[in-house]
């Protein structure tokens, strides 16, 4: 497969490329020999069309998968999928936009993957996100009719987001409150890792199925733990080691933010393991010294404020720590002197004792015989 | 299989001393209740920078090494097949006993979190390579060792005579465990020093100590054997076992020879002798456990004084005080953590807890020889 993966990956090297694939293969907690499948998967000819729509979002999610570097965003919509529709990235504008979606869906019916980002407006009938005359409800509701796969990225399409807190002049839900009858896969994060979606991606075009999901729909690879269980300061916690204002001791010296409304132990991510930006370690919110928010989990990002305390899930702290303070020990009291005295005077007192009655017994004994040993 | 009689001493039970021993023994349980309810720190002035305290030092590294008697003796009487001791095993095994028990329940009482204590003994978490995981399955191995070891006692007095015949045929794996389990960690106890590097002052600290813990262990459990035989005779009114001992104690001798040639041999060709003329604590410390050593020899060395029971009790009270110095300076008077000013005195209630250990050791020493027969018949 070498010449055909050579010309399939443009300006990647073919090494870089397999150990891009084996990477996306250990997100996904598979193992690492099929990342061979996957380098095959996104590199065949066949493209999966994919249909992005947009409904009331700020563009982070796009954003942040431009800041991919494995593989680069370019080469997803490029020579992975083919990105058929997407209003931040396509060449196309107004008629022709609208028209080469519908051609596409059409062509592809049943066969294409519908992402979209952005939550929806029900309110006043939804009219406060509209393209091309028709409300985002319409099209979301359009569009999945003829998807294979319906994936919701960011926390706006996976619940609402930010549109939908209080007082949600919108009415904006995330897309599965939209089409109830289908299964919505959710990305959530503001904005989410862009590995997490494209491991989600690859995973479908390798294996033609999604990966397995939580009971919220979300990839059990990147969501099924706490980011309080893989927290780099999760020992500081457990010392009682707490951040109590931002640029305190405690804060510089990068203990546990929970204290300052840290919803680590609340949110359900892969953030502390994969990071972002490709920069190395720290490279995640809590790393860089501010508290986790929660942006992942329904009912904690955008709803509770940041200041308040996190609900632990598992172990709360004890109400008594260990001293952080070290005790350096105090040298001999009064007391313990008189008692170490004390001690060691009995001890050599006896010891007199006896040795001047040992005299006496020796002495009583002399007489008869002093050996009672019995040699063999 | 033995040719000498045993019998129980007899005689009442509760006497004063009796009762002095389990009112010390009544404090400490009450402290260690303490202890367990409101953590070392309450109890204790252990810190991070002295970890160890004597809750360590005197009630393990020390006990141990007083029960050491049967393992030295066993070792005089199996190894080098000098069956003239064989009247002095029972009772040396029984010091063994009651020391290495109340270590083994000791340690409970200093480990910060003890409920953890039962990870020691899964072997896939066992980690061979460090020393206090080899100290520790040594001494819960040999406790375990000299309870069978002992066994015969109960099963005599007991009239399980078919059971003694049983234990007899296989004893002799059990001996052979018990004089090679405390070769060990006895040693391993000096290496635990080693580790701790230039914390430790020259003056104790030498690639020697594994030897220089191994043989002061033998004997300190050599002279604890005069030192009982002496005070069971005063206390409870028995024969002098003089000659017996006189002879012991020119193994006393030759062995307390050897550790000094080390000891001062090493400390001179490390050429650490000059710290000892520093005229601090630790030089003090030192000049004393070496007078000990060298005093308590020097009065065996005068064969007069050895047919002498008076100095050979005062020799083996001398030779016992220095094993003890050795272990206390090794371990705490010559320890100095590195960062920052650290200080460590015990506090009286954890002075108080080493006593009623020590009690109880007694005590029990009472009941089982006046009930169990331990000590040699006399004719």
């Amino acid at each position: 497969m070498d010449g055909e993966l050579n010309s399939g990956i443009g300006g990647v090297s073919r090494r870089e490329f397999i150990q891009f694939c084996t990477g996306v293969a250990a997100t996904l907690g598979l193992s690492p020999a099929l990342g061979v499948r996957i380098a095959e998967a996104a590199t065949a000819p066949g493209r999966p069309p994919v249909v992005w729509l947009s409904a009331q979002e700020c563009t982070g999610c796009t954003e942040s998968l431009l800041r991919s570097t494995h593989p680069t965003l370019e080469h997803l919509i490029l020579e992975a999928i083919s990105l058929d529709y997407n209003e931040t990235l396509q060449a196309a504008a107004g008629h022709q936009a609208e028209a080469a979606r519908h051609a596409s869906m059409k062509a592809n019916h049943g066969s294409y993957v519908l992402v979209v980002d952005g939550s929806i407006p029900t309110k006043d009938g939804g009219i406060y996100c509209k393209v091309a005359n028709r409300t985002m409800q319409e099209h979301v509701v359009e569009a999945a009719a003829g998807a294979a796969a319906i994936i919701a990225i960011g926390s706006c399409a996976s619940w609402g987001g930010i549109p939908s807190s209080g007082p949600n002049p919108t009415g904006a839900v995330g897309v599965q409150k939209i089409l109830t009858d289908k299964t919505v896969l959710n990305i959530p994060g503001c904005p989410p890792n862009p590995y997490n979606f494209l491991a989600t991606v690859l995973h479908f075009i390798t294996f033609g199925k999604l990966p397995e999901l939580d009971h919220k729909n979300r990839p059990k690879f990147a969501y099924s733990r706490l980011i309080h269980e893989n927290c780099e300061r999760r020992p500081h916690f457990d010392a009682g080691r707490f951040a109590l204002e931002f640029g305190d001791e405690g804060h510089r010296q990068g203990w546990c933010l929970y204290k300052i409304g840290c919803k680590g132990p609340e949110t359900y991510a892969n953030c502390p393991t994969i990071l972002f930006g490709d920069v190395g370690p720290g490279a995640w919110p809590v790393g860089t010294g501010h508290p986790c928010f929660g942006c992942t989990e329904e009912g904690v990002g955008f709803t509770k404020p940041i200041h308040a305390l996190a609900e632990l899930k598992t172990v709360s702290p004890p109400t008594a720590f260990a001293r952080i303070a070290e005790d350096k020990g105090q040298g001999i009291t009064p007391g313990a002197a008189a008692l170490a005295a004390g001690l060691g005077g009995a001890a050599i007192g006896a010891g007199a004792v006896f040795a001047s009655r040992l005299g006496k017994a020796e002495q009583a004994e002399s007489g008869e015989h002093a050996d009672s040993g019995n040699p063999e | 299989m033995s040719a000498h009689a045993h019998a129980p001493v007899g005689g009442r039970l509760v006497t004063a001393p009796f009762l002095v021993l389990a009112f010390l023994a009544a404090i400490a349980l009450a402290l260690l209740a303490g202890r367990f309810v409101y953590g070392l720190g309450a109890v204790t002035n252990l810190n991070d920078g002295y970890p160890w305290g004597i809750w360590v030092i005197i009630d393990i590294v020390i006990g141990t090494a007083f029960g050491c008697a049967g393992y030295a003796v066993s070792l005089i009487v199996y190894i080098l097949n000098r069956g003239e001791y064989h009247p002095i095993v029972r009772s040396a095994v029984m010091a063994s006993l009651f020391g290495y028990t109340l270590a083994g329940i000791a340690v409970m009482f200093d480990l910060g979190r003890y409920w953890n204590f039962y990870n020691l003994f899964l072997p896939w978490y066992a980690q061979p390579n460090s020393v206090m995981w080899e100290i520790a399955l040594c001494v819960a191995g040999y406790i375990t060792v000299l309870w069978i070891e002992f066994a015969p006692t109960f099963l005599e007095r007991f009239g399980l005579h078919n059971a003694r015949e049983k234990l007899s045929r296989v004893l002799f794996i059990i001996i052979a465990l018990g004089v090679l389990l405390p070769t060990m960690h006895q040693s391993s106890l000096g290496t635990a020093i080693v580790i701790l590097g230039h914390k430790v002052s020259p003056l104790w600290q030498t690639q020697f100590l594994p030897l220089l813990y191994l043989s002061s262990a033998i004997l300190m459990g050599l002279a604890l054997v005069p030192f009982e035989s002496v005070l069971s005779a005063l206390g409870l009114r028995r024969q002098l076992e003089t000659g017996l001992m006189g002879r012991l104690n020119r193994v006393i001798l030759a062995v307390g020879a050897i550790f000094l040639a080390v000891r001062l041999g090493d400390l001179l060709f490390r050429g650490a002798l000059g710290h000892a003329l520093a005229g601090d604590l630790q030089a003090n410390m030192f000049l004393l456990e070496s007078a000990l050593f060298i005093g308590g020899l020097a009065l065996l060395a005068r064969q007069q004084a050895r047919r002498s029971a008076r100095a050979q009790f005062v020799a083996a009270v001398t030779l016992l005080m220095a094993g003890i110095l050795f272990r206390i300076n090794s371990y705490l008077v010559g320890y100095e953590p590195v960062n920052g000013t650290w200080h460590y005195f015990p506090s009286v209630p954890e002075m108080l807890v080493t006593v009623g250990i020590f009690s109880i050791e007694i005590l029990l020493y009472l009941v089982f020889v006046k009930k169990l027969p331990v000590l040699a018949k006399h004719a």
